[in-house]
């Protein structure tokens, strides 16, 4: 009996020593979303792996904790319950939240010198515009994307459409799409529900009009050609008849195109690769089609620093963040999801180069970062988003006209940022 | 009174306060303290860096009810409520009754009603986001066979809540459907066979004496379906996000969206202060008008 005691306390000493990780000097707790479709969390662990066998002395708790919003409720929700982490990756649009929540530290004060300015300048600049606020640098690219337009070659050969000139302009798209609808098939989806917002941001930029001003202040949804962009999105249902009336459902509609139900979609680039894996037919992928101008919002998660952990930690915090957006992790990270390689260089590493070689589709997203615009975000973002969102789905499903539904959403806005004014 | 009087009182008065001890300590952990912090937390402004909190009485509150979306979400939820509690009952019984008679294959029928139940809501509410699905959807795809067009159940303000009733229904009434099938077990056959003996109709058997023997597991299922309809928005993550434009917004997914996605802690906590008074008010009334018309052996 004692023999079995001494045994089983010998083996709860034995797996104690186990649990703790050998020797790390600083331990780091980071949370991540992933929004798109794959089994990315493994891509993630094993940068993690790699970075800690580089660096024994730091270790590394990654957690995945669901889409975006979840993972901003998860990680505030540990800073509040005093088990802060040091670093998480968070929609990039969250940056005005975090900095009046007093939440993080900007980059500026933590890479000093030459060196760091380099690293901060070396990344592509659209995708920086989030994060830049007040003069400083919030948030540092890792899962980044540009909207573009998945188009189903097969349905446009069988409509007599050339499948490798796709639509370039709102009204070559218009026609194509009623070339590609009819018997039960639609031209075009665009995604409604999820992040409504976020296509609108392509309408009314094509249409020649950012949606909010630099500072996060003001919003511009009464703006005549917002509201002609909105109509513009409501008529492809109402008098084109390309796409289905009501809200279309972000989270299914990769499987209706993947099921030929439309022949052309837009989506976040991020879900390329899922694409890619799951078509039986042959598709292509498009820059969106221009109006005024060409043009889409960048979208997804920036990496930030939180406030509160010590120097060493804010050290090895920074070190990871260097080498989770490298050039080398940038090209896996592409090639596994679809979303941008953040830099230049990661377009010139030998795995990015030779993906490209074989699938040009992956490079039309980076190739559309010129004509990009951040996206979209003020002081309130949720709420001003809300009610954007709210304005967009009334106007789609029919219950208000575009005009009335926007100058709802603009008085909604003023009222919430009248206090950042 | 005597001395050994007042120690004898005082002992069972310590008796009880020991007894009770335990689940006081609990409940005021889980239930009384967060309770009151909530009330507390809704009486101040909302504290950012820029600004620090400071005490507003009860402003909060009548922000909150001048805003359109706090009645959009009252009526969508009593509108939730008044039709998926009666009809998640009425077909949990009718299932029960079904599931209880003399039919071949009643083991499986009974696993069958309770698959819902078992899966997880977030689970559930996937499945039905592909059968809600235009066009490529199960439920298009039927009526697709009957020549009806395509139908954009979640994506239109008029269908969009109908829609989440009918999930919400599907995987309440099996639950209920348990109760029933328990409490329709410990009825005694000779009620049944006196009442035929008597010359009373299925319905009059039915209407009289089943009904009143099953009040008591009305009752509980009432009360769970109610705490149900405000506690269970689990699907509404999955299916519509509240939307279109609101259309299937509730209460506690409203909550959560201050709480968490606006980082209004004030409005969130106001929110929920009224909710644990209806609620309050509501389970009162129910145990006080019903418990007279329940029949307890």
């Amino acid at each position: 009996m004692t023999n079995f005691f001494s045994r089983a306390a010998l083996a709860a000493v034995g797996m104690s020593v186990m649990a703790t990780p050998a020797f790390a000097d600083v331990n780091l707790t980071m949370y991540y979303p992933i929004a798109v479709g794959g089994p990315l969390t493994e891509v993630i662990d094993g940068m993690i792996d790699r970075f800690e066998a580089d660096n024994p002395d730091i270790s590394v708790e990654a957690i995945y904790a669901g889409n975006y919003d979840d993972t901003r409720v998860r990680a505030l929700s540990a800073i509040r319950s005093g088990e802060p982490a040091q670093l998480s990756v968070l929609f990039s649009i969250d940056a005005y939240d975090l900095i009046e929540q007093d939440l993080i530290v900007p980059f500026d004060d933590v890479v000093k010198g030459e060196d760091g300015k380099a690293w901060l300048d070396s990344f592509y600049p659209a995708l920086m515009k989030n994060g830049q606020i007040d003069g400083k640098t919030w948030g540092i690219p890792f899962q980044r994307s540009t909207i573009v337009m998945y188009y189903n070659k097969d349905m446009f050969r069988e409509a007599g459409l050339d499948p490798e000139s796709p639509p370039q302009t709102w009204d070559e798209m218009v026609e194509a799409g009623k070339a590609l609808a009819g018997d039960g098939r639609w031209g075009l989806m665009v995604p409604s529900t999820g992040y409504p917002y976020w296509m609108f941001q392509c309408f009314a930029i094509q249409n020649g009009k950012e949606l909010m001003s630099s500072d996060g202040t003001e919003t511009y949804f009464t703006d005549p050609k917002v509201v002609e962009a909105l109509e513009f999105w409501r008529s492809m249902a109402t008098d084109s008849k390309i796409m289905p009336e009501g809200t279309i459902e972000w989270g299914t509609l990769r499987q209706a195109f993947l099921e030929g139900q439309t022949g052309m979609m837009w989506h976040s680039t991020g879900n390329l690769t899922a694409v890619k894996d799951a078509a039986d037919f042959d598709f292509g992928v498009a820059m969106l089609p221009k109006h005024e101008r060409p043009g889409s919002p960048t979208g997804g998660g920036n990496f930030y620093l939180f406030k509160g952990s010590s120097d060493e930690q804010q050290d090895a915090a920074v070190k990871l963040i260097r080498f989770m957006t490298a050039p080398e992790q940038a090209a896996e990270w592409s090639i596994a999801t679809g979303y941008v390689g953040i830099s230049p260089e990661a377009y010139e590493t030998e795995a990015l180069e030779t993906y490209t070689e074989e699938f040009p589709p992956a490079l039309v997203a980076r190739d559309q970062l010129e004509v990009a615009i951040p996206e979209f975000s003020t002081y309130e973002t949720a709420r001003v988003r809300e009610a954007l969102n709210n304005a967009i789905q009334a106007a789609l499903t029919g219950s208000q006209s575009p005009a009335d539904a926007l100058a709802d959403a603009q008085s909604q806005a003023d009222r919430l940022l009248q206090p950042y004014r | 009174m005597s001395t050994s009087a007042t120690i004898t009182q005082r002992r069972h008065a310590l008796y009880g306060w020991m007894l009770l001890f335990p689940s006081l300590v609990l409940l005021s952990l889980f239930a009384f303290i967060p309770t009151g912090a909530t009330v507390w937390a809704s009486l101040f402004t909302r504290g950012t860096s820029r600004r620090p909190s400071e005490f507003a009485g009860l402003d909060t509150y009548a922000h909150l009810t001048s805003d359109p979306v706090f009645w959009k979400v009252v009526t969508n939820n009593l509108l939730y409520a008044g039709v998926s509690i009666p009809l998640s009952i009425g077909i949990a019984l009718g299932m029960a009754l079904w599931a209880n008679a003399r039919i071949p294959a009643r083991g499986f029928v009974r696993t069958a009603y309770f698959t819902p139940t078992m899966l997880p809501m977030i689970a559930a509410a996937n499945l039905w986001l592909f059968f809600y699905t235009p066009g490529i959807g199960v439920i298009d795809q039927i009526t697709g066979l009957f020549g009806f067009g395509p139908v954009n159940w979640l994506g239109q303000p008029d269908t969009a809540l109908w829609a989440v009733i009918a999930v919400t229904v599907w995987k309440e009434a099996g639950f209920f459907m348990i109760f029933y099938l328990a409490a329709l077990q410990t009825i005694p056959p000779e009620l049944r066979e006196a009442a035929t003996i008597e010359g009373a109709s299925r319905w009059t058997y039915t209407r009289r004496v089943l009904l009143p023997l099953l009040m008591p597991t009305t009752l509980f299922v009432l009360i769970n379906a109610l705490i149900n309809s405000v506690k269970l928005i689990d699907h509404l993550f999955i299916l519509t996000k509240g939307g279109p434009n609101n259309a299937s917004k509730l209460i506690l997914y409203w909550i959560w969206e201050m709480a968490f996605a606006y980082f209004d802690r004030p409005h969130a906590a106001a929110m929920t202060v009224f909710v644990l008074a209806v609620l309050g008010i509501v389970a009162a009334v129910q145990f006080r008008l019903i418990d007279r018309r329940a029949h307890y052996r």
